[in-house]
């Protein structure tokens, strides 16, 4: 409840582009998911339009013929297609309780990244390139879940959340899922690490519950652990971990 | 639209006579330096150009769009310099933080629009000084905060309730 309050607060911040970058992208993968926020960040963003309206002033005369003048050397982009995701659909003899958890993970990710990507791509190159790389992502999450030789480990963090490492030594990546993992504190972040003969590695971040891969080099790690760091992150884990569980062997 | 989206120059000329005005008034809001606001425009209205076909009408009103994109692009400006120099940044925070009163009277007096400046009129002064140091100087939610020495979440409320009482005030819809 407290968060979705939080949450509703942020729409105008959003609209009035007064949030953090981080914030900033966090909350437009929510809009993804909400429409009431999507309907709200809308409506202010066409009040802050009027604010912008009202600033208008008549711009150097020159500055039209050098943007007409360029407009030839910049190609349009074609109309963007409705977001699709591919169906996944695991090959081989995945065991039956794996396949399933494979596909509802799989279908969680693209229902997300789908919405997210719906969304954000009226909202410039910036978001474009958000949504390839979250296409990328979700292939390479599919790719995984999907996995012949997928293993799968289970856990809970001190904090109440449970998750889920799928690894695959043919892709060589591992992906981890959460969920039930309550919001940082306001300006921390969920950082995840991987254990190389007991040095913590940077692993990214998890930004909530849902699916992501785990970075950096997973082969070689023997476990995955996560921390609440300060917002962009530590180069080390400076708290407690939260959860700290072995790769899948 | 449709047909800048077509690669009419121009649809899009007379497109640039509508818009033009606004990008570039945002923008220098936000970015002052004359000279770096005129590169941000240009470069907004090229942004318009290269993605016509990606309008939807049925999202919002063009201008709408595009001033999400213009306002976005003068942020992002305005940011970018600001990590470059953190301690500048820190320095120009404390800054304008001494003028703030100023600073909302001079955007209100040059404000084109009487309804927008009727409608800004009725906010609380909180709600104005949060609406118009973020969207007018490009402040996160943090900075305001800090500027106004006011706590974040009432910083976070007061812009809520101000763009709520000004979507209402101008009767906007989507």
């Amino acid at each position: 409840m407290k968060q979705h309050e939080d949450v509703h607060t942020l729409a105008a911040a959003y609209a009035l582009n007064a949030l953090a970058a981080d914030e900033r992208d966090a909350f437009a993968a929510h809009l993804g998911d909400c429409e009431a926020c999507r309907l709200e960040a809308a409506e202010f963003e066409a009040t802050a339009a009027r604010l912008a309206a009202a600033a208008a002033q008549p711009p150097p005369a020159a500055m039209k013929e050098r943007v007409m003048s360029s407009v030839d050397g910049v190609r349009q982009l074609p109309p963007r297609l409705s977001a699709t995701t591919t169906p996944v659909r695991p090959r081989g003899p995945l065991r039956r309780q794996a396949a399933a958890f494979a596909i509802a993970a799989a279908v969680a990710a693209a229902a997300s990244f789908g919405g997210l990507a719906a969304w954000q791509y009226q909202q410039g190159e910036r978001a474009r390139d958000q949504a390839a790389q979250a296409e990328e992502r979700l292939r390479d999450i599919s790719a995984v879940l999907t996995a012949d030789d997928a293993r799968t480990v289970r856990g809970r963090t001190t904090n109440g959340a449970t998750t889920t490492i799928v690894a695959s030594r043919a892709h060589d990546m591992a992906v981890l899922t959460a969920s039930g993992l309550p919001a940082p504190a306001s300006g921390a972040v969920y950082q995840l690490w991987l254990d190389h003969d007991g040095t913590m590695l940077p692993a990214g971040f998890l930004h909530g519950d849902g699916a992501v891969l785990v970075e950096g080099d997973t082969s070689d790690a023997s476990a995955v652990g996560l921390t609440l760091e300060p917002a962009g992150g530590s180069e080390e884990p400076t708290t407690t971990p939260l959860l700290l569980m072995p790769m899948p062997g | 639209m449709e047909q800048v989206a077509h690669g009419d120059k121009d649809a899009f000329s007379t497109l640039y006579d509508h818009l033009a005005p606004l990008v570039f008034g945002v923008v220098s809001r936000v970015v002052r330096d004359r000279a770096q606001s005129e590169e941000v425009a240009q470069e907004v209205m090229l942004e318009v150009w290269r993605q016509a076909a990606r309008y939807r009408p049925e999202v919002g009103k063009v201008t709408t769009w595009v001033a999400t994109i213009a306002h976005r692009r003068a942020v992002d400006r305005v940011r970018s310099a600001q990590a470059a120099a953190d301690r500048e940044h820190a320095q120009a925070v404390r800054d304008r933080s001494r003028p703030f009163d100023d600073v909302v009277e001079r955007v209100e007096t040059r404000l084109e629009s009487e309804q927008v400046r009727r409608c800004l009129r009725g906010l609380t002064e909180l709600q104005r000084q949060a609406v118009t140091l973020s969207y007018y100087r490009g402040l996160t939610y943090r900075e305001v905060a800090e500027t106004l020495r006011a706590p974040l979440p009432t910083i976070k409320t007061r812009m809520r309730d101000g763009l709520i009482r000004l979507r209402d005030c101008m009767g906007v819809t989507t």
